[in-house]
């Protein structure tokens, strides 16, 4: 683990609400996206010249778009319900991460040039201009803000923190001011395809690799498909779960999960890619252009079916959006929902008994289940309310025989965020991510101290890598964290096929291969 | 971080977070530059993983994943160091991101 060079917060039994630090966490701001990521997403290179009057017509211009960030913008009423459900404010104790506090920054300027009052009297109104200094106040509280949403469940008006959050960075983005982080990664996808800059070879490389692994390790041909056309169905998943730890045992069990049940899959090198970064800086037409992929991906490998793999935001992209996005899917088999989650998938085959678990391969281990937040207040799962929560839960409950639920304030509708969402899971921004880790850690340490919790899992890239990152700072270790489909494949039974002890060229069995999983003990 | 790396006596352009600006500018003597900015010193394990990372980005234009460089490390110096907690004791920063900075690579972007 790196070293701090900030004070880590000590865990505490109950997250207590801090005191208020003014200005604690002025000094976080992620690093800017230099002029050719800005390009590539239609963004001015840098800050414009008239950037105040451009940044006020293109406000103008959400409101009249979005009528609910107008509504947001009025309906305030400074309750304070808000003020300590946000997990960055429980972690640093800057008062502008509070979730109110964070709108304000909008709404000031909101009211400065949007109503009577405060074009008049805008002091009576606490209205203010959009001078520099807010500028730079919006630039470093809105990329605090992980967009999770837990604000909004509390809210008396329902005002939801992250669309604001969301219409602040694409007024930022039209005034040439970008995060570098988000937007170098969405111009990646635009050249190669996902995030990570995975080309095809690479991807086919690896995926051959895992092939070999699983086939060592079980004896069973297990395929990891890509660019097959003609197969059923298209997975769609982030493209960390191609490259990192833990998220690679979830890409192992979704396959794992396909070969049981006996239907053709494959994944996409054009659409080799889950997470959609438009969404978390608010730009439609940026979200609409990596959906597009999928929908060619699709056309063009003439599926059936699209699943997606385990991804908090692109689960809320793809649920949510994906028809108006991507649509129309008449060309897609009309007997299943589109898009489907790789949960539903497998949560299916297992109330119709097609998958056989030998629960005891996980028995060195004590579940939880965190909620990624994406997934929890922006989604659903199956065709009763709540499903977003009991199917993860009844899969984990099918593989594995302990497993406890954290704290009830801290999961389902009430999760906290990891951290790491909404575009901040980027080491210039450790700081803020270690502190916003500390009320789901607080909850996460009292059931590894009453319940003997081992291991937490979860359904999103993010909140993967985060807690791989983050709880070490904690002194826990970095593979507690681990993918839900992991502990599908490996106590998922195995059907061997007729083609498993033939020679085969695709597989040298010859390997030396690693099969160390790092969350062994 | 400074915009410029010094290594025998020659500037090289680095990004805000450390990372070689022009990949093909890379030496030898800037791994153990920017292993002394990180308190590191280069063994000659660090030096495997280094040469590896580079190899398969000559191929493939891209870091392995991690799987496949604890595979390769697994072939080559033995199952029990196949693993990604022999690599963090290498490289405590990660070894996606510390090695390929060490090594000249872009930093992996995404969710990783």
């Amino acid at each position: 683990m790196a070293k701090a060079t900030f004070v880590v917060p000590e865990l505490t039994q109950y997250t207590e609400v801090p005191a208020v630090t003014s200005g604690a966490m002025a000094h976080s701001l992620p690093f800017v996206a230099k002029p050719e990521f800005q390009d590539a997403l239609g963004f001015p290179g840098e800050l414009v010249d008239d950037w105040q009057a451009k940044a006020i017509d293109k406000m103008g211009d959400l409101l009249g778009k979005y009528r609910s960030l107008r509504v947001y913008m009025d309906s305030c009423v400074k309750c304070g319900a808000c003020t300590d459900k946000c997990h960055y404010f429980l972690g640093t104790s800057d008062p502008k991460n509070m979730p109110v506090g964070r709108q304000d920054l909008m709404r000031k300027v909101y009211r400065r040039y949007f109503t009577l009052a405060g074009r008049f009297f805008p002091k009576l109104v606490g209205a203010e201009d959009f001078t520099k200094e807010v500028l730079d106040d919006w630039y470093s509280y809105f990329h605090q803000c992980s967009q999770c949403r837990r604000c909004s469940v509390f809210c008396p008006y329902g005002i939801d923190t992250a669309e604001i959050s969301m219409a602040a960075r694409e007024i930022m983005d039209s005034i040439g001011v970008g995060q570098k982080y988000c937007n170098e990664i969405i111009a990646k996808v635009y050249k190669i395809g996902n995030n990570l800059g995975l080309p095809g070879p690479a991807l086919a490389d690896t995926l051959e690799g895992l092939e070999e692994d699983v086939f060592d390790d079980t004896g069973v041909k297990v395929r990891f498909p890509i660019d097959q056309e003609g197969a059923e169905i298209l997975l769609v998943t982030p493209s960390a779960d191609f490259f990192a730890e833990p998220h690679v045992d979830g890409l192992i069990g979704y396959g794992k999960v396909f070969h049981e049940a006996g239907i053709s899959w494959t994944l996409s090198s054009h659409a080799s890619e889950a997470a959609n970064f438009g969404m978390f800086i608010g730009s439609y037409e940026n979200m609409r252009r990596v959906s597009q992929r999928i929908r060619e991906a699709a056309i063009k490998l003439k599926v059936k079916r699209i699943i997606f793999g385990e991804c908090g935001h692109a689960w809320r992209v793809a649920y949510s959006f994906l028809n108006t996005l991507a649509g129309p899917w008449d060309f897609l088999d009309p007997r299943y929902p589109v898009p489907q989650h790789i949960c539903e998938f497998t949560h299916d085959l297992i109330q119709r008994g097609k998958l056989t678990f030998d629960k005891s391969e996980n028995d060195d281990k004590v579940l939880t289940y965190h909620d990624s937040c994406n997934v929890a207040r922006a989604s659903r799962m199956g065709d009763v309310p709540g499903g977003q929560f009991d199917i993860p839960r009844d899969i984990i409950r099918a593989v594995c025989n302990h497993f406890y639920d954290m704290d009830e304030d801290t999961i389902r509708d009430r999760t906290f965020c990891c951290g790491g969402g909404g575009g901040l899971l980027t080491d210039d921004l450790m700081e803020l991510r270690v502190k916003g880790a500390k009320p789901r850690l607080d909850a996460l340490n009292n059931v590894i101290q009453e319940k003997g919790v081992t291991h937490m899992a979860a359904i999103c890239a993010i909140c993967k890598t985060q807690f791989s990152k983050v709880l070490p700072y904690y002194g826990m270790e970095m593979d507690q964290i681990i993918s839900l489909h992991q502990l599908v494949g490996d106590a998922i039974v195995l059907t061997p096929g007729p083609d498993d002890d033939a020679e085969d060229d695709d597989l040298d069995d010859e390997d030396d291969l690693n099969d160390a999983d790092p969350n062994e003990e | 971080m400074s915009d410029t790396i010094e290594v025998d006596g020659k500037q090289y352009a680095v990004d805000e977070e450390g990372y070689l600006a022009n990949l093909n500018e890379w030496v030898e003597g800037i791994a153990g530059v920017m292993a002394k900015q990180d308190n590191l010193e280069l063994t000659e394990e660090h030096w495997d993983i280094i040469r590896f990372l580079r190899e398969y980005y000559e191929e493939y234009q891209i870091a392995p994943a991690v799987r496949v460089l604890t595979k390769a490390v697994g072939k080559k110096l033995g199952k029990e160091k196949g693993n990604s907690k022999y690599l963090y004791s290498l490289f405590p920063y990660g070894p996606a991101k510390q090695a390929c900075r060490f090594a000249g690579l872009p930093k992996p972007t995404g969710c990783v």
